[in-house]
């Protein structure tokens, strides 16, 4: 990886220990990292931040906060990656269709993970949405 | 509106039942409308047994004396395919051995011909008021186990959230992500445990909250000074309080006798001053009034805190809600003490009011009918 060039990831959750677990990763695999807890914090830094990419909660004070920060994300940075964290199919069994994401769908996602995924995996991603 | 069929070979008996219950209706001083019926009819057990399933009525007066299947058979019929249909015996020739068999295999009631209107009005009177409460209570057993499930879904995520952090924090030591120096990981190590300080308090509330819930909690109601135990909850909640650099203020009289189970009033001091104390600024204050108003005692807790907006005050009873703010995030709580206090006041037929202003602070008033 480019040593001069630090990709910057925006990451919004409303658990702090979970913001911390996933910082550490990002930043150990050689990203900047900005943390966001609440939809607000999120809200100012897409609006004012240099991103490359932005992971989001789904649920935070709302249950949709993460559709929205998406949304705004891309209006604003249309080209910039967005990553959407779900518990939803460990808390519903239920999982999301790929048709909801993409060009197509309302949602501007462009990746819908599981939040108990390893760290390594979510950083395999992350490369990939960045660098292929 | 309760539909009713009348199966009887007798079409005079029929027609006279319909008139009969066609101008009758039943009630509860506490319904807003009353029950009447729609009534139809069946000369035979088989044409019952045919409508009982085309057009289920909820109440069948049944003559025993058919001509094909008679009547018993038709209520063995309903027994065995669980139709749940109230079935109500009308007949002639009654002997008490019919009556004990037509109960046993599930008839509500038996009333003999020939009667009076007034005979069949009142039994009607009886079965209705029945097939009533059997429904109501149907109903609140089903809103019950769904607030259960709702309750049990919020609960498993509460407790999964924590262990999920934790679970995380252990494997980047496991991984030696942070290097091979135990000491890289004291921040981590600290979160761990923070989060299972939470979880703890959290299944301690649980406890209080199942043991009042099943009613199983042995309640002691007593005589006992509320100033004494409010003088230990305020000493229970002080070390909170020197951290937080709060001071908690008593104001009552030397002794308040009443006549409760101390350790809820326990419960209660304890909940209202934490969170007076939790959710307050550096250097405030909180106020633990106790003083008799009118017939009842008043316990007030103020708090020069926080506070909050008006729109989350209904909502601060509820299981596991934690009113989310920028300045609460870092503050720790299961989201059960409200609920398990106000069901406690509930207990006593107590009430709780709130009055909370932003930035400034809140007020909780506790009145309780508990005075000697």
């Amino acid at each position: 990886m480019d040593t001069e060039y630090k990709p910057t990831i925006l990451l919004a959750d409303d658990d702090p220990d979970y913001l911390f677990q996933i910082e550490f990763a990002l930043e150990k695999a050689g990203f900047s990292v900005i943390t966001a807890e609440t939809m607000e914090d999120a809200e100012l830094i897409i609006e004012t931040g240099h991103l490359s990419l932005a992971i989001f909660d789904l649920m935070m004070e709302r249950d949709d906060a993460g559709f929205i920060l998406a949304y705004h994300a891309k209006r604003k940075h249309p080209e910039m990656p967005v990553i959407l964290l779900t518990a939803v199919t460990a808390e519903t069994g239920r999982q999301f269709g790929s048709n909801l994401s993409g060009a197509d769908g309302w949602i501007k996602a462009d990746l819908y993970l599981e939040k108990g995924l390893h760290p390594d995996q979510l950083i395999g991603h992350v490369n990939s949405l960045l660098f292929h | 509106m309760l539909k009713v069929l009348v199966v009887d070979d007798e079409p005079g008996i029929r027609s006279g039942i319909d008139r009969i219950l066609s101008k009758f209706t039943v009630g509860y001083p506490f319904m807003d409308e009353d029950i009447g019926y729609t009534v139809f009819e069946a000369s035979t057990g088989e044409e019952a047994i045919r409508i009982f399933h085309e057009n289920p009525p909820d109440i069948a007066l049944l003559d025993n004396k058919l001509p094909g299947m008679d009547g018993i058979e038709v209520l063995e019929y309903n027994k065995r395919n669980q139709l749940n249909i109230e079935v109500m015996m009308i007949t002639s020739f009654a002997s008490l051995e019919l009556a004990v068999k037509a109960t046993n295999i599930g008839a509500y009631d038996f009333v003999p011909k020939p009667f009076t209107p007034q005979e069949l009005r009142s039994s009607m009177e009886n079965i209705t008021k029945h097939l009533f409460l059997k429904k109501m209570t149907q109903k609140m057993n089903t809103q019950g186990k769904q607030i259960r499930f709702q309750f049990l879904s919020v609960l498993s995520h509460e407790l999964k959230n924590p262990l999920n952090s934790i679970e995380g924090y252990l494997r980047m030591m496991q991984e030696r992500q942070a290097g091979d120096q135990i000491a890289s990981y004291s921040e981590m190590i600290d979160r761990a445990m923070s989060r299972i300080r939470g979880m703890r308090v959290l299944i301690m509330d649980l406890l209080d909250l199942t043991k009042i819930e099943s009613g199983k909690k042995n309640r002691e109601i007593q005589q006992v000074d509320l100033v004494s135990i409010a003088k230990i909850s305020a000493e229970t909640m002080g070390p909170m309080a020197i951290q937080m650099e709060v001071e908690i203020i008593l104001e009552c009289p030397d002794e308040l006798q009443i006549q409760a189970d101390s350790e809820e009033m326990e419960i209660i001091l304890n909940n209202l001053i934490s969170n007076a104390v939790k959710y307050n600024k550096t250097g405030g204050k909180v106020y633990c009034r106790l003083k008799k108003d009118n017939a009842k005692l008043l316990i007030e807790i103020e708090d020069t805190g926080i506070g909050m907006p008006d729109v989350d005050i209904p909502k601060l009873f509820r299981e596991f809600v934690r009113i989310r703010q920028k300045e609460t995030k870092h503050i720790m709580g299961s989201g059960l003490g409200l609920s398990i206090t106000k069901r406690i006041i509930d207990l006593y037929n107590g009430t709780i009011d709130v009055e909370s202003h932003l930035g400034t602070g809140s007020v909780f008033r506790v009145t309780l009918p508990v005075l000697i």
